[in-house]
């Protein structure tokens, strides 16, 4: 994610003061939406938290005292109480921010360009060959994502990168049938057909005249996929399929601390918390991305 | 329309087989060996070779898929490696548990998505519509494994009103509606409606939000029809689409339910297929999954018919 935000953030700045560039309009009025700005604000605050997290945890992440397991919230030494193998809470949510992200926002941005160059070069192509590749996007498309998520993760056996893997192919088809339909639209323009009129080629074409105007629509429809991906993936933790103990990680987390409940409920509660904390910010940064963006959908 | 049906019904029918294909293939994407469950490690050579005989993993993909295919159109799906019950058997009984939980949670996050999402639509930018908005994007971003843990913890835990966990005194075969089953459905049925609800509530928002800036509502205004005979006309407009929501809605949570059912051991196909993955049991997860995905399938295709049946202004190409 990282990048992606960067990126969006490098374009308003070099944008500068052209009050009559798309992208300033898109910052303009992106910085009167007080609710993107809170969302993105925590979400620098997430990332912030998962790229230092050596120098704000208090504790080893990794390091548990038994004689100490399940403490309350607000014990001296455990700000967040302590989980069922007695190691501090709140290191831990910390350390977890770094594979939770990870986890959620890898597989978007990878299916971000498998599933534009797909849908790009379907919709560009035309014809039969858009018909193929279309009906077999389909196909996986007949799939609840849970289901196609949890199947292929299932099959491929536990372990981080198998479930990464997995999450890359269910967004891979939502975000390929995006980029087919904004670029068969864009496709039939008046400027495209002048473009091929005067000789230009069809890398050329979708070079400067495709990918400038389709990249928009499938990068907010993308952030938008950015909040289920961080639930599947913590998710897919929390059944067993993801990550493996003792790494800290949200679901897993969530998952270990499960036979906890009657002992310490609201300190079994908080990765939870977290994922929800993330997961709701994406989702009202994309809402508020694409309002500025301007992009119906 | 009886053309757009017939060919919505034929244009299905690679979909299903694509759908077969990539269930079949799970198999075959699974590192090592399909037998895994069922052999010691230190099982001989022969011995391999004869258990992969018997199950027909040594035949051609193209000759497997093709034998599996058959037999699944006649109902067999094979047996579970774990159990050696027929695969079929296993899933239908799940198949039945969790559907009667998709419905309700289907029906409820209907219900009160719908409410939501009219009041929103009806008083848009006021503070109702800004508490509705609000309920319905928490809906689709709680991780809804941990909303059932907070909800257990709240209501079984600290208040000890309904149980925790489990199908209640029937087990996982005999349901009955009565309270004792039902007590054990309120919990697991309400966390899986949240989903639902935020959905069909922003739906339903954007389509009240849109009939009402339509020019035969001030028509029909000018002519002197009541707010009640108004609100009529939105429903009539908006219920082909939000039920049409609904009814994909139901197909998610059926797929989906996983999660949930492991949070409230709830004994459906999200159940089976955490088995089935956690004992390598192959053929269970291939046919638990394969009737899913058929389900969503032809669920999707029923959606579109109803559509097309209650909204004569659809004219598919």
């Amino acid at each position: 994610m990282a990048t992606v935000v960067d990126r969006a953030i490098a374009v308003e700045v070099g944008s500068g003061e052209a009050a009559t560039g798309y992208w300033t309009g898109v910052a303009r009025r992106l910085s009167r939406d007080p609710v993107a700005i809170g969302a993105g604000l925590v979400i620098v605050l997430i990332v912030l938290m998962a790229v230092f997290a050596p120098y704000i945890a208090p504790a080893d992440p990794y390091r548990g005292v038994s004689l100490r397991r399940l403490r309350p919230i607000g014990t001296p030494g455990y700000p967040l109480g302590s989980d069922e193998l007695g190691r501090d809470m709140l290191s831990r949510l910390i350390y977890g921010a770094r594979l939770s992200l990870f986890m959620g926002v890898t597989p978007v941005f990878v299916a971000f360009f498998a599933g534009s160059s797909i849908g790009v070069f379907a919709g560009y192509i035309g014809g039969r060959t858009n018909t193929l590749i279309m009906r077999t996007i389909d196909v996986f498309y007949a799939f609840p994502s849970v289901l196609l998520a949890v199947a292929l993760s299932g099959a491929l056996g536990a372990g981080l990168g198998n479930a990464m893997l997995s999450l890359t192919v269910v967004f891979i088809p939502p975000i390929a049938r995006v980029a087919e339909a904004v670029t068969t639209q864009v496709r039939s323009r008046d400027y495209v057909e002048a473009a091929r009129a005067s000789g230009a080629g069809a890398l050329a074409i979708i070079r400067a005249h495709i990918l400038g105007n389709v990249l928009g629509p499938i990068f907010v429809y993308a952030t938008s996929l950015i909040s289920v991906s961080m639930i599947l993936a913590s998710g897919l933790s929390f059944l067993g399929l993801g990550t493996r103990p003792p790494e800290p990680e949200w679901g897993l987390m969530l998952n270990t601390l499960r036979t906890a409940i009657y002992v310490q409920p609201w300190v079994a509660a908080l990765p939870g918390a977290m994922i929800f904390i993330t997961s709701i910010s994406f989702n009202l940064l994309s809402d508020g991305l694409r309002s500025a963006m301007d992009v119906k959908q | 329309m009886l053309s757009y049906l017939a060919r919505r019904a034929v244009y299905t029918v690679p979909i299903l087989i694509g759908v077969s294909l990539v269930c079949f293939a799970l198999v075959h994407i699974a590192p090592g060996d399909p037998l895994v469950s069922v052999l010691p490690p230190d099982a001989s050579a022969d011995l391999q070779k004869m258990m992969l005989a018997i199950y027909g993993f040594d035949r051609p993909y193209a000759e497997q898929f093709a034998k599996w295919i058959w037999r699944a159109l006649h109902g067999d799906l094979g047996s579970s490696i774990a159990t050696g019950r027929p695969v079929a058997e296993e899933v239908l009984k799940a198949v039945g548990n969790t559907l009667r939980l998709a419905v309700v949670a289907t029906f409820v996050g209907f219900l009160f998505g719908s409410l939501f999402g009219f009041v929103a639509g009806y008083f848009r930018d006021s503070w109702i519509d800004k508490l509705a908005s609000a309920l319905s994007v928490c809906g689709v971003s709680v991780p809804h494994y941990w909303l059932g843990m907070v909800l257990v913890i709240i209501f079984a835990a600290e208040l000890g009103w309904l149980p925790p966990t489990g199908a209640g005194p029937g087990g996982s075969s005999e349901w009955e509606w009565d309270w004792d089953h039902l007590r054990h459905m309120v919990l697991p049925a309400l966390t899986m409606s949240v989903i639902p609800m935020g959905i069909i509530a922003r739906t339903v928002r954007a389509l009240v939000a849109d009939i009402l800036a339509q020019e035969f509502i001030v028509g029909l205004r000018a002519k002197g029809l009541g707010d009640r005979g108004v609100f009529l006309h939105v429903v009539k407009n908006a219920a082909p689409t939000a039920l049409a929501v609904m009814g994909l809605q139901l197909g998610y949570l059926l797929g989906g339910s996983i999660l949930i059912e492991t949070v409230f051991a709830w004994p459906g196909t999200g159940f089976l297929l955490n088995a089935a993955i956690f004992q390598r049991d192959l053929p269970l997860l291939q046919g638990t999954i394969l009737v899913l995905a058929l389900f969503f399938v032809l669920l999707n295709l029923a959606v579109d018919v109803v559509q097309t049946a209650l909204d004569p202004r659809i004219e598919r190409s």
